[in-house]
């Protein structure tokens, strides 16, 4: 777009309008990036190619910063849905996505967070075959927001779900916790953490594959995003009605995650992570899975973080997930209230 | 091993603890007056490691906790100002004042309330908003005090008109004397917070071991730091010598930090203060010395604080001095919880109700 006039280097309500600004902006940014035969048949919906059964995930995204170290919101709006979609144990195959734009955003900035998604995408392996523009008043929506559905083919049989975790189970991840959300909050805050601190944002979906087609008997697969680690164990504590063991020692957290939470008063297991999962399977196929994850270019730290066990067998209950710290002593894990806020002292 | 992981490890934990068990041979109550020990303490699961003859206390040490109802109500007030940025500590935000009304919910409602990291950032929006009033809540103890005194020396300096500070700052030493006047609260030791610590050293807290017998320790906020410290309190109930001892000598000095509290007393003064659920306490508040007005919300935007009544069936009060474990509150875990707090010692991160309800297994 280097040869553009001013006024088209700065998006319009115009762009929004349906009409022939809008054709423009369609024509040579989303089918630039986004080229594929489904989105360029231009009709009114996709035609696709899929059989069930099916996964389907929507989300909407409104980081700010809109552009983080390790990501942008465009790798996050591919990551994130392709991710959750293959958490059912499914292959993503298509994605939509939806853009809210503010009036003003500078061009540049949309086609950099446009060819993000298409790197993202292509590296996932999922095509973007529909998509929808709007743009509004300067004010109205913070910059950009973006919203992507995802479509995959369900392979695993059974598929694994929030409910299907068992006593004896092993609870693993695929790497370090709080990377994405110290990443964001310390961009938004403009607090320059001088460290290797960034976004774990990837496509877990290869992995996924990797998991179910050669270990099996996955049990459940959560990406733990907002809320946490925490967060997601107490909510397939509750779905399973199982008492989650998370051994505090064994979880993996950057020192540089670490510090920068103890600086501002908060906690690794409850930030977002966007490029990691969650894997319970039988204790015996545990050592197999760790060692696929970490042959995995997203799964290097990969390590087993804890157990489940019977709600009575224990300290704590059916639902819960109690801590075993590196003491020996335990306490309640619990979901968490709100937001996590920086505190006084 | 770095130094910052030998504070926690496990195995030098165990060592203390069986110390600990082998030579408790009387009943212990501690308070932790600082609620970032009380936190510590659930998180790095000591609790139920202790002998059953310890038992702990929260003390009125968080600051959140001990803003007094009518404070809250003060800030609510402000946020509804047109012409009034608020710039807070982020763990006000949730603060129930009267009515069960906060700063997040007068946020949803179009006041302009900016959560901030530092006063710094709160000078830099006076700055940036010369058109607007930025009010900065000075809520806090020692430790934040002298950082708030500073910014509003900076903001002398740079002559700017719009930056004001609502000095609801609160002093340790005058609650403590409150805590050991009163023979209901039958405390046997306290653990010093350490952060306020480093800021007033030992004198301030020389009284507690002179005129009550009763030992304190500046602590640190890993295990190793507690555990050493209650090691401490039980030998020195063995011997019946008391003192001040200073556990968290790599952060504390035994002379506290001087500047800070030349440059605190520099802009604020001593005054009576409300605490939540305490009541008034002689002297244990901060308030700007005449010169600084200028910088006085409370003056500056002619707010009058009136005493809001307690709120019913809080047992707070009692919680903060140690009269009553949370559990015990007839609303803890009922009609207060986290995500409906009745008192402030639910809704704050360190509050003990809070820690009680999140941590206990």
């Amino acid at each position: 777009m280097s040869k553009a006039t001013l006024a088209e280097q700065t998006l319009l309500l115009d762009h929004g309008s349906g009409g022939q600004a809008s054709n423009r902006l369609i024509g040579s940014l989303f089918f630039k990036y986004f080229d594929n035969p489904i989105l360029n048949a231009m009709n009114d919906a996709a035609r696709l190619e899929i059989v069930g059964p099916l996964s389907m995930s929507t989300d909407s995204y409104t980081v700010d910063p809109i552009f983080f170290p390790g990501g942008d919101i465009g790798t996050l709006a591919v990551h994130g849905t392709v991710n959750d979609v293959a958490m059912m144990g499914a292959r993503p195959k298509y994605l939509s996505c939806g853009f809210i734009l503010e009036e003003g955003l500078p061009m540049e900035t949309l086609e950099r967070i446009v060819a993000s998604m298409a790197n993202a995408a292509n590296e996932a392996g999922v095509t973007i075959v529909t998509g929808d523009t709007k743009v509004v008043p300067r004010g109205a929506v913070d910059k950009v927001f973006i919203n992507t559905t995802g479509i995959g083919e369900i392979f695993a049989s059974p598929a694994p779900t929030g409910s299907s975790a068992q006593p004896g189970d092993a609870v693993l991840v695929s790497g370090t916790m709080g990377d994405h959300g110290l990443t964001v909050l310390s961009g938004r805050e403009g607090l320059n953490f001088a460290t290797d601190i960034k976004s774990d944002s990837a496509p877990l979906n290869h992995m996924v594959e990797a998991l179910i087609s050669q270990i099996g008997d996955i049990h459940v697969l959560r990406d733990p995003t907002r809320g946490g680690l925490a967060t997601t164990l107490n909510e397939i504590a509750g779905q399973s009605g199982v008492c989650i063991n998370l051994r505090e020692g064994d979880v993996p957290v950057r020192e540089s995650v670490r510090n920068g939470c103890s600086f501002l008063g908060l906690d690794p297991l409850y930030l977002a992570n966007e490029g990691k999962l969650i894997c319970i399977l039988p204790q015996e196929k545990a050592q197999a899975a760790l060692e696929l994850m970490r042959s995995m270019p997203y799964g290097a730290d990969a390590a087993q973080v804890g157990t489940v066990r019977n709600g009575d067998d224990g300290p704590g209950k059916a639902g819960q997930v109690v801590l075993e710290t590196p003491l020996g002593g335990h306490r309640l894990l619990a979901m968490l209230e709100g937001e996590q806020l920086p505190r006084i002292c | 091993m770095n130094v910052a992981e030998s504070f926690r490890d496990p195995a030098l934990c165990k060592g203390l603890l069986e110390r600990l068990h082998s030579e408790l041979d009387q009943p212990l109550r501690f308070m932790e007056v600082c609620g970032t020990h009380t936190v510590a303490i659930f998180q790095s699961g000591l609790r139920p490691l202790l002998p059953e003859g310890i038992t702990h206390l929260s003390g009125p040490g968080c600051p959140v906790c001990v803003t007094h109802e009518s404070e809250v109500a003060a800030f609510l007030d402000l946020a509804g100002r047109d012409d009034v940025i608020l710039a807070t500590f982020g763990d006000l935000m949730r603060v129930p004042g009267p009515k069960g009304r906060n700063l997040k919910l007068a946020k949803a409602e179009g006041a302009r309330i900016e959560i901030v990291y530092s006063p710094i950032d709160a000078l830099q929006l006076a700055i940036k908003n010369p058109g607007d009033t930025v009010v900065f809540l000075g809520v806090g103890f020692e430790t934040t005090a002298p950082t708030i005194a500073g910014t509003v020396l900076m903001a002398k300096q740079q002559g700017l008109n719009n930056f004001k500070v609502l000095s609801f700052h609160k002093l340790v030493p005058p609650a403590l004397k409150v805590l050991l006047d009163d023979p209901e609260c039958a405390i046997d030791s306290f653990l010093l917070p350490g952060h306020v610590s480093t800021i007033l050293g030992l004198e301030p807290y020389q009284f507690v071991a002179q005129n009550y017998k009763t030992p304190g320790v500046i602590t640190g906020f890993d295990p190793v730091d507690i555990l050493e410290s209650l090691l401490i309190m039980v030998e020195q109930r063995k011997k019946e010598d008391y003192s001040i001892v200073n556990q968290y000598k790599r952060a504390v000095s035994d002379s506290g930090n001087a500047r800070a509290r030349e440059v605190m007393f520099s802009v604020f003064e001593t005054a009576d203060a409300l605490w939540r659920g305490v009541g008034c306490i002689p002297e244990s508040g901060l308030v700007f010395r005449d010169e600084f007005s200028n910088f006085d919300a409370l003056k500056a935007l002619d707010i009058t604080v009136t005493e809001a009544p307690p709120t019913p069936g809080c047992k707070c009060g009692e919680v903060l001095k140690g009269k009553m474990q949370p559990g015990d509150c007839p609303l803890f875990g009922k009609g207060c919880t986290p995500a409906k707090p009745v008192g402030p010692c639910m809704v704050s991160t360190e509050g003990s109700c809070a820690a009680y309800y999140k941590y206990s297994v």
